[in-house]
């Protein structure tokens, strides 16, 4: 089914308030084999400069996720996840997330594309803090195969 | 390996690393990402959508590139862009699976790299490519990353 093009330019969320914690900046840096110890050791993080933990670069996919799910389950988009894949990522930093941080994700649909019979779909998600700091955009592009 | 910015140009190859990735990997990155699909845990439901296999999460694999490009800098939080096409799928065969070109389960991701651009303000382009299995399985993958 081709995805519905009037949903070029439609904004989702912010969605509800996410905490980052240590205890999952560490998790998911022990998941992708990271070694750094500024995702584990506050004061080697205070050292470096940074309030506290740190997350690895693509931590923030966790954060997006949960919003760009939810874009992506819109009823009427039309898109049929059974056949997505995922085509390209980005991530773009104003600063490395660290624990402490609350913030919220805002999802935009930026394009919507047919190429043959498969369609690709391009959103992108700010994270910000709850207090309006920037602190990541993450660009994705879902391609949905053709049946 | 750290690498410092007075030490690069454009054209400088930086050392490349495998990493190792099996499937109890693949678990513990759906639970620390939150991405549950089946594919990338259930063999049966992997093949029942025409997959030759459990395969790893895209995003698992551009962790690993990513963790190639903080290890330059010795700090995860010097990169500042980073972007891929995921270009190719990374089967991961279960331990007890015939093996794909090897002995054991398993795959092995192999990250390489150049610095493309140097930007000022010690903040570097590098261009990275991840093979697995004799494929390209990241392209068009850049990273700008501040060194020391």
């Amino acid at each position: 089914m081709a995805l519905n093009k009037e949903f070029v330019g439609r904004v989702f969320g912010p969605g509800e308030p996410y905490e980052v914690s240590r205890v999952k900046i560490a998790e998911f840096a022990d998941a992708i084999g990271e070694p750094s110890e500024l995702c584990r050791d506050q004061a080697a993080a205070q050292r470096a400069g940074y309030p506290d933990v740190i997350a690895p670069p693509t931590f923030a996919i966790v954060i997006a996720m949960a919003s760009t799910t939810s874009t992506h389950s819109e009823p009427g988009l039309g898109l049929d996840y059974s056949m997505v894949v995922h085509g390209e990522e980005s991530f773009s930093h104003s600063r490395p997330l660290h624990a402490g941080d609350v913030v919220v994700a805002t999802t935009t649909i930026e394009s919507i594309r047919a190429i043959g019979d498969m369609s690709m779909l391009v959103t992108s998600t700010d994270l910000s803090t709850t207090e309006g700091e920037h602190v990541c955009t993450a660009k994705s592009t879902l391609v949905e195969r053709g049946k | 390996m750290t690498v410092k910015y007075a030490d690069v140009e454009p054209g400088t190859e930086l050392p490349a690393k495998s990493y190792r990735v099996t499937r109890a990997d693949l678990v513990k990155y759906a639970g620390a990402s939150g991405d549950f699909n089946p594919i990338h845990w259930n063999e049966r439901f992997a093949r029942s959508v025409g997959l030759p296999g459990v395969i790893a999460h895209g995003m698992y694999t551009m962790a690993e590139a990513g963790k190639f490009v903080t290890d330059l800098a010795g700090d995860p939080g010097a990169v500042l862009e980073f972007g891929v096409r995921f270009s190719g799928m990374v089967p991961v065969p279960d331990d007890t699976d015939p093996p794909l070109g090897g002995t054991t389960g398993g795959a092995t991701i192999e990250v390489s790299g150049k610095v493309a651009e140097k930007l000022g303000d010690n903040r570097v382009a590098v261009d990275v490519v991840a093979r697995s299995g004799g494929s390209k399985v990241l392209t068009r993958a850049r990273a700008v990353v501040r060194l020391p």
